[in-house]
């Protein structure tokens, strides 16, 4: 009931106003467009989500997906996490809109338009990782602060676009320059003019690798509004607070970016592990870089029974931040003993890799399947959940899924 | 060329002319026949409408000890967290959330340094006070059971 009503209002209050701005503006409209009187209305309709997804805040918005959900090689955008830190900005003309790059170890200030930035670089198109920082968070104890994440802050889309080094050159580097940052336009959550949302980056050489893209195409269409439209900061790899959404201006800096969520607890760990609950002095933080090894079991969904057979296949994905899987395997004996799974190479690097397995269970009853990969350095995933920190983040423990034999 | 120009209108005048009253007739079609068959109009008086404007009337229904507009449990302080800390924020973001006196503070001083909360005053006690008692935390260990499993037959 709760939800009939739910729908029926969004669906409503979205009829009304695609009919006055189809009438006024309908031309100039940009694709994905969504007002931002629009922003409390159905989610799942307006942002095209599988109606699976779970929502885990309506202002500002973060939706999760399922893991059985992930299961196609490469994400669609229905089955996409969304994690946005303010409100969706109103972009009237996107034949306006502009990138700037400047900063202090900029050579010079350059303003790019889309169209000049579809046409002086070349573009390409990879696979990549994006996977929240806090994705898992629900498992610390005690509780962490923040978005109740549980598996499903992750993706694996396609990304087309052109490289940021490219851009920078263009603009030129000058010898100081060890970070860039962007800015975004999307809205503060009070409202307030000219207060940032969220403007984080990466370290130069992160910036200069051949998948950071300035990207523009998501799955060959144009980025959705709630992704990133028109331009998206695109860092595989990061916590995917660096690929910054709606992106209109990159710095390039001589010292590490200090814009909104670059400092206190916001995407960093203690430098030094501490005990669960611990309190960690703001100087005492580093910042996250790559994100670590994990791995997801898509196929079947957690709570399959199975009849007058003890064979199953399973599938997913693995991925390691910047490095990549090297082995992967499953545990029907919560450890005790571990099998190979057959793993494929990524389709290109920072892409997701998928394995899968036969697995022949003993006999009747109920087991668990856990899943754990290992990266080209060495480390796997650990079956208990990591080192607390304040924020909650990187939580690597091996996902599991329940089984009954009957 | 212009006669070309002009013919090319003239035929789109016309196509969209007789698009136009063949749309009309289906919608008068449509709208006569529902009448008939439907002479009270009920589909268009839905009950979910009704449970609409009520809720819009009425801000503070509470139902079954929750407020139906945040979804927050009734209790001591509810008031004073609803107009303090949904303003800018969902209330999801609260329910979501469990910590203790200590950190509910850091947490509204951080809020306070980077978000525009304004200084709550007498009213900090009676918001921690709720957010403690109401949505307290519960021990979770390294790792706990899997819940909540959704049992299923998989066929092959």
């Amino acid at each position: 009931m709760k939800r009939r009503e739910f729908v029926k209002k969004a669906s409503l209050t979205s009829f009304a106003a695609l009919l006055a701005s189809d009438i006024v503006f309908g031309a100039y409209m940009p694709k994905g467009y969504i007002p931002l009187a629009l922003q409390e209305a159905d989610p799942f309709q307006l942002f095209k989500k599988h109606n699976e997804m779970v929502l885990l805040n309506d202002r500002p918005w973060n939706m999760e997906a399922q893991a059985h959900l992930l299961d196609d090689r490469i994400t669609p955008n229905a089955r996409m996490f969304i994690r946005n830190n303010g409100l969706i900005p109103e972009i009237s003309n996107v034949k306006d809109w502009t990138l700037i790059v400047d900063g202090e170890s900029a050579a010079s200030k350059k303003t790019y338009t889309l169209e000049q930035l579809k046409i002086k670089f070349q573009q390409y198109t990879y696979q990549l990782t994006l996977e929240c920082g806090g994705n898992g968070r629900s498992e610390f104890d005690p509780p962490a602060k923040g978005n109740q994440w549980t598996v499903g802050a992750i993706h694996c889309a396609k990304w087309t676009g052109v490289r940021l080094r490219d851009v920078l050159n263009d603009v030129g580097i000058k010898s100081d320059a060890i970070y860039i940052g962007y800015h975004s336009s999307d809205v503060h959550l009070s409202k307030s003019k000219g207060k940032e949302v969220i403007s984080r980056g990466c370290p130069i050489d992160k910036a200069l690798q051949d998948e950071t893209l300035l990207a523009f195409q998501l799955n060959d269409e144009d980025i959705p509004m709630v992704h990133g439209y028109p331009i998206r900061l695109v860092v595989g790899g990061y916590p995917a607070s660096a690929s910054g959404k709606w992106v209109n201006r990159i710095s390039i800096r001589n010292k590490i970016h200090d814009g909104a969520k670059m400092g206190g607890d916001a995407y960093r760990l203690p430098c030094d592990p501490v005990a669960p609950g611990e309190k960690v002095a703001e100087e005492n933080m580093c910042i996250i870089e790559s994100m670590p090894v994990k791995s997801l079991i898509t196929f079947p969904k957690s709570g399959a029974i199975l009849k007058n057979k003890k064979s199953l296949q399973i599938r997913g994905h693995a991925w390691a931040g910047e490095l990549e899987v090297k082995r992967m395997e499953y545990s029907v004996d919560f450890g005790s003993t571990w099998n190979e799974c057959q793993l494929d190479k990524p389709a290109n690097r920072l892409a997701w890799q998928h394995f899968n397995a036969d697995i022949q269970l003993p006999g009747k009853g109920y087991y668990e399947i856990w899943a754990r990969a290992t990266d080209s350095s060495g480390k796997s995933q650990p079956m208990l959940v990591p080192g607390w920190n304040p924020k909650g983040y990187l939580n690597n423990a091996c996902h599991r899924i329940a089984v009954k034999v009957v | 060329m212009s006669q070309d120009k002009d013919f090319i209108y003239l035929l789109n005048k016309t196509i969209y002319f007789l698009l136009f009253v063949f749309a009309m007739t289906l919608v008068l079609s449509a709208m006569i026949g529902y009448y008939i068959y439907d002479p009270n109009l009920s589909a268009f008086k839905s009950e979910t409408v009704l449970v609409e404007v009520i809720s819009k009337n009425d801000p503070d229904k509470i139902e079954n000890g929750i407020h139906l507009r945040t979804g927050l449990v009734e209790a001591e302080g509810l008031m004073v967290v609803v107009n303090n800390c949904t303003g800018c924020h969902s209330s999801k973001l609260i329910i979501q959330n469990r910590m203790n006196k200590e950190r509910w503070n850091e947490t509204i001083k951080w809020m306070q340094e980077t978000q525009n909360l304004w200084d709550l005053g007498m009213n900090q006690e009676v918001i921690v006070n709720y957010l403690v008692n109401n949505y307290p935390t519960k021990k979770k260990g390294r790792r706990e059971n899997l819940k909540d499993v959704d049992w299923y037959v998989l066929e092959n």
